[in-house]
């Protein structure tokens, strides 16, 4: 099974293919240092996915102007901002505010409570995507903020900023 | 007045350091096959996942209790003897067993470490519990969703074990272990296979107009309209329609969590000894959130203090949430 991005993202505005394109062209270089650092850190986290290594995952934080495809293969690990026109026919989708996924990827938020709440959404083989989240959930520690560390002050100032940009949950504990 | 155990659920070695971490004082959690009723892709653990997360409970000062508590089918009994036999080697303090022939085997082979009774044996009578301890030294019931506390107070008094009484969690229980709604649909059995409704069997739809429908091995269980609240994808809380009733409605239960954190004064007063939290298969963030609101509510109870009700009624914010049967057994 299989399924492609565009399905619910905005419509494209003039000009923002070019933006995207630029985009994908400036964070790729961040992204391959950030996954294999990630990758190096957690092996364990391959176990879990089992099967689904070899699964194109593509992840759409709706706000931003690219995807992520994501195929965690340990042997050929692939982590690249995609433009949403070109992004490759994924096994599975999952999309939603950029600050709720990366509390997803920290398990600050949970997952089911999300989905429930249609604030994220899922698409394609749900078995993938169930594996994704139980390898991620696993992880000690935050991810968003290794990555953070990585590029040093920098890198924690953004994440710093990036939280205060969004409001907080207004509904409190979402747990159902 | 009892002082109970607070049980927390564990699906992967993290969650159950964040539930050992926010108070647990046991945890239950499972191995990666059917031995165990929440057998999902990419949960639970390795053998040796297990034996480092005995290490770390029991240097903290909790338990581990290892849930058994699947049916083997006919003539298939190794995998869970072999769970057995590897769970005591790694020192787990419990197993929590359903079926008769592997709480035998337990009994005979293992008979220094205790054997709870699971929900999924679904045993409500002082006769049915008495049956399990007589013959296989049963420690502790886990009681069925169905019995209100006068009841659960009245058991108390003609069994020789301990009582454990879910408090919060998803809920579903067409009758507790016996349920084959799933297996009609998928070919795979909550009580033999250990999974209720596949990942590889469902599947969401997402329309043009907004809605959502979620799907079971190609059957349309229930359609969210946009931004209405999703829920599990179980045969029991979907929405059908039916040729009197041209409107989806819940055919079997409502998608409710159970929440009985107004109740646990009159728990604690009936003699409960543990206290279980449900949810396995959810993250380290629904661990972290519901064992440290219990475990606050459980300690201010039993100092005499007033509970923060509030913010253990607020874990369920946005969902629907019931008392079950332990309030009224008018509740359906
Ligand atoms: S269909 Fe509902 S009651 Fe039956 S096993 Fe699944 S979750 Fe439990």
């Amino acid at each position: 099974m299989s399924v492609s991005a565009g399905a619910s993202t905005l419509a494209q505005r003039p000009g923002q293919a070019a933006v995207s394109r630029l985009a994908c062209l400036l964070v790729q270089p961040l992204l391959s240092r950030v996954v294999r650092k990630i990758a190096r850190n957690h092996l364990s986290l391959f176990a879990r996915l089992g099967p689904h290594r070899s699964t194109d995952f593509l992840i759409d934080p709706v706000e931003l102007p690219f995807a992520l495809h994501l195929r965690p293969d340990p042997q050929a690990l692939v982590l690249r901002a995609v433009p949403r026109d070109a992004a490759p026919r994924a096994g599975a989708v999952i999309r939603g505010r950029f600050l709720l996924l990366l509390e997803l990827l920290d398990s600050e938020e949970d997952g089911d409570a999300a989905f429930f709440s249609r604030d994220l959404e899922v698409a394609g083989d749900t078995e993938a995507v169930v594996r994704l989240r139980n390898a991620l959930d696993d992880v000690d520690g935050s991810i968003a903020e290794e990555t953070a560390e990585i590029f040093g002050p920098p890198g924690r100032a953004i994440l710093a900023r990036l939280r205060r940009a969004y409001p907080s949950e207004p509904e409190g504990h979402p747990f159902p | 007045m009892s002082n109970p155990e607070l049980i927390c659920p564990a699906g992967t070695p993290a969650a159950l350091r964040t539930a050992v971490d926010a108070g647990a004082d046991a945890v239950y959690c499972g191995f990666q096959d059917a031995t165990n009723a929440r057998n999902f892709p990419g949960l639970n653990f390795t053998p040796d996942e297990l034996r480092e997360s005995v290490a770390h409970a029991h240097a903290k000062g909790a338990k581990v209790l290892l849930a058994l508590n699947t049916y083997p089918p006919a003539g298939k009994v190794d995998l869970w003897r072999q769970a057995a036999d590897i769970g005591a080697r790694l020192g787990v303090d419990a197993f929590i067993v359903a079926d008769m022939g592997v709480a035998d085997y337990i009994a005979r082979s293992h008979p220094g470490i205790r054997l709870h009774l699971s929900v999924q044996a679904a045993a409500s009578s002082p006769e049915a519990i008495r049956y399990y301890c007589e013959h296989f030294g049963v420690k502790r019931v886990v009681l069925p969703r169905i019995l209100t506390i006068p009841e659960i107070r009245e058991i108390r008094k003609e069994i020789p074990c301990e009582i454990e009484t879910f408090i919060f969690g998803n809920h579903g229980l067409m009758v507790e272990g016996r349920c084959s709604l799933t297996n009609y649909l998928t070919g795979q059995s909550t009580n033999m296979d250990g999974v209720c409704s596949p990942a590889s069997d469902v599947e969401y739809a997402r329309h043009g107009d907004g809605s959502m429908s979620s799907q079971l091995a190609g059957f349309t269980i229930d359609c969210f309209g946009p931004g209405e609240k999703a829920g599990y994808p179980t045969i029991c809380k979907g929405r059908y329609t039916a040729p009197h009733r041209s409107e989806g409605y819940y055919a079997f239960e409502e998608p409710v969590s159970l929440n009985l954190s107004r109740l646990l004064p009159d728990l604690i007063d009936a003699g409960v000894h543990a206290f279980k939290i449900e949810g396995r298969q959810r993250s380290k963030s629904y661990v972290r959130g519901v064992v440290s609101a219990f475990r606050r509510a459980v300690d201010d109870i039993r100092a005499g203090r007033q509970a923060n009700i509030a913010d253990l009624v607020a874990l369920t914010e946005g969902q629907k949430q019931t008392q079950g049967a332990f309030e009224t057994k008018k509740w359906r």
